[in-house]
């Protein structure tokens, strides 16, 4: 038998920048403060650090950030593909490597300057190659026709409704109401307001889409013996898988037997296996959404309802504070920020420390997932 | 005439060159397994079999008639090119060979009609369609018409 992934590590230090549409810092300046914090807050010298991990598309490698922090000697970095598909994963390739012996201080992060800088589907260059000739010529050219084209496939085979997608983009905005630090603090969301805002690509609506945000936030991961000694309430890396399904193309999922059934199956199979809990035993999850119908489609892949029921799931305010599973209680990256997910990985520390500005009772195990549809990863959490 | 000069033109690969090449002559055709045994189809092309692992391929020719098994309608922002279309119709296309192959294209009132010569309202999940051929800048693409217009 494996040596255990289960509890074997903790997060110990969160720590964020602000969000907003705009900030003056650049990205690299941006990963270094939330990296410090998260360093500060775990009580832990940027010396001790020996272990990064990010995203492929994150722009201030490890290089960069362990010369400005001052680390020390580092003996593990890595960095995950696919978007949002791989914020787990940074988490879950750190808890391997520590669990391991090969690093004892690890430093996940994400810095990005989604709000002020370029739209990435904007640069004709890069979006052309490989397999893009498959789908761009014709005018799906954005994340949002991508995934709207599976939404609407899923509406029709299911009978899920706008409304479904609107219980999600509404949960998510009453918990960033309660949010600070949240870009939509303050600002609610009616029904009137969904249903009469401007199409991005039908079927999917502007409420359907994720903000636009400039920030950044980062983590800090050691044994779960070290954790004891830490500051913070440690929270513990219970299981962590990554999914890439057989036969799976990308967000343009569209060539094999099954294009609704994507990476959060596959990444679920491996979570819960190594899980002393299942799916019911959640009691908050903060679940990717940089699009509404990646709630429902999600909720079916981790196990919280049948195959085709990620729809009516969401009624009777389901994803609210007392319902059957609240969700993403920092507002997500619907209303909190879109930081490529890591904010729902944070958002998960607070909320089994209990201190999130959304607080579930006594929450005490937590689901974060990473982006569905593409290549993807997931994080059981507990106290 | 060419459609527009700057929507985007499939920027092809080696293992995708056969179907823009058959496309020019307006043939669809899929790559599939050429062991004899095997002959799945597959999509996107690729080097090998993903069943028996052969690197031996062809290309079969397809009737082109398939079924819409999704679609969206784009709204701005978009590349100023497809901005003005707007709103034009994507569709994916189930054929009827080979149902778990969907090819991602338009609904067109006819072979250089826009993107957007067909109204949305006219969109049907499970329509009956039929391929035609475009030509974008000198590239020939697959287009659809519905089967009963
Ligand atoms: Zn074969």
């Amino acid at each position: 038998m494996a040596a255990s992934l289960k509890d074997a590590t903790a997060i110990v230090g969160i720590g964020q920048t602000p969000f907003a549409k705009r900030l003056p810092e650049s990205e690299k300046t941006l990963a270094c403060r939330a990296v410090l914090a998260a360093l500060d807050d775990a009580g832990i010298a940027p010396s001790e650090v020996d272990a990064f991990a990010s995203y492929t598309m994150e722009e201030t490698d490890e290089v960069e950030i362990a010369k400005a922090i001052g680390a020390g000697d580092v003996t593990f970095f890595s960095k995950v593909g696919y978007g949002g598909g791989g914020s787990c994963a940074t988490v879950g390739h750190l808890a391997a490597a520590i669990a391991s012996g090969q690093a004892s201080v690890g430093v996940a992060w994400r810095s990005r300057k989604r709000g002020s800088g370029p739209r990435p589907w904007k640069n004709t260059a890069v979006q052309l190659p490989t397999p893009a000739q498959w789908t761009r010529p014709f005018g799906l050219l954005r994340p949002a026709d991508e995934i709207a084209m599976l939404a609407r496939r899923y509406m029709h085979e299911y009978g899920a409704t706008r409304d479904h997608l609107f219980n999600v983009a509404l949960a998510c905005r009453n918990r960033a109401n309660q949010n600070p630090a949240a870009i939509m603090y303050e600002r609610p969301l009616t029904r009137e307001m969904y249903m009469t805002s401007r199409w991005i690509s039908e079927p999917l609506c502007l409420f359907d889409n994720c903000l636009e945000t400039d920030g950044a936030l980062a983590c800090v991961i050691v044994s779960a013996e070290r954790a004891r000694d830490c500051r913070r309430t440690p929270v513990y890396v219970h299981s962590v898988a990554q999914g890439l399904p057989s036969q799976h193309h990308g967000m343009v999922n569209y060539w094999n037997d099954d294009p609704l059934s994507g990476p959060a199956w596959t990444a679920a199979r491996h979570l819960w296996k190594s899980a002393d809990f299942g799916p019911h035993d959640v009691d908050v999850a903060q679940i990717y959404d940089a699009f509404t119908p990646l709630i429902p489609l999600s909720l079916e892949g981790y196990g919280f309802c049948g195959r085709g029921e990620g729809g009516a799931f969401t009624e009777g305010g389901a994803l609210e504070i007392g319902g059957r599973l609240p969700i993403n209680t920092g507002g997500g990256g619907l209303s909190e920020a879109y930081v490529h997910g890591f904010n729902l990985i944070n958002e998960g520390v607070k909320q089994l420390r209990g201190t999130s500005t959304a607080q579930v009772p006594d929450a005490a195990t937590c689901l974060v997932t990473a982006g569905e549809g593409v290549p993807t990863s997931a994080l059981l959490l507990r106290s | 005439m060419p459609q527009s000069e700057t929507l985007l033109s499939p920027v092809v690969d080696e293992d995708g060159a056969p179907f823009w090449e058959y496309a020019s002559r307006g043939e669809l055709r899929i790559q599939a397994c050429a062991r004899p045994g095997c002959g799945e189809l597959r999509f996107p092309p690729r080097p090998c079999c993903p069943h028996c692992q052969s690197f031996d391929s062809e290309w079969r020719r397809m009737s082109g008639r398939g079924r819409i098994w999704s679609y969206v309608v784009p709204h701005p922002p978009l590349l100023p090119a497809y901005a003005k279309l707007v709103p034009y119709n994507a569709i994916l296309v189930e054929l009827a060979e080979a149902p778990r192959i969907r090819l991602a294209g338009n609904l067109v009132s006819a072979p250089d009609a826009p993107l957007n010569s067909v109204p949305p309202e006219r969109l049907r999940i499970g329509a009956k369609v039929q391929v035609v051929f475009a030509d974008l800048d000198g590239v020939a693409v697959p287009r659809w018409v519905l089967e009963r217009p």
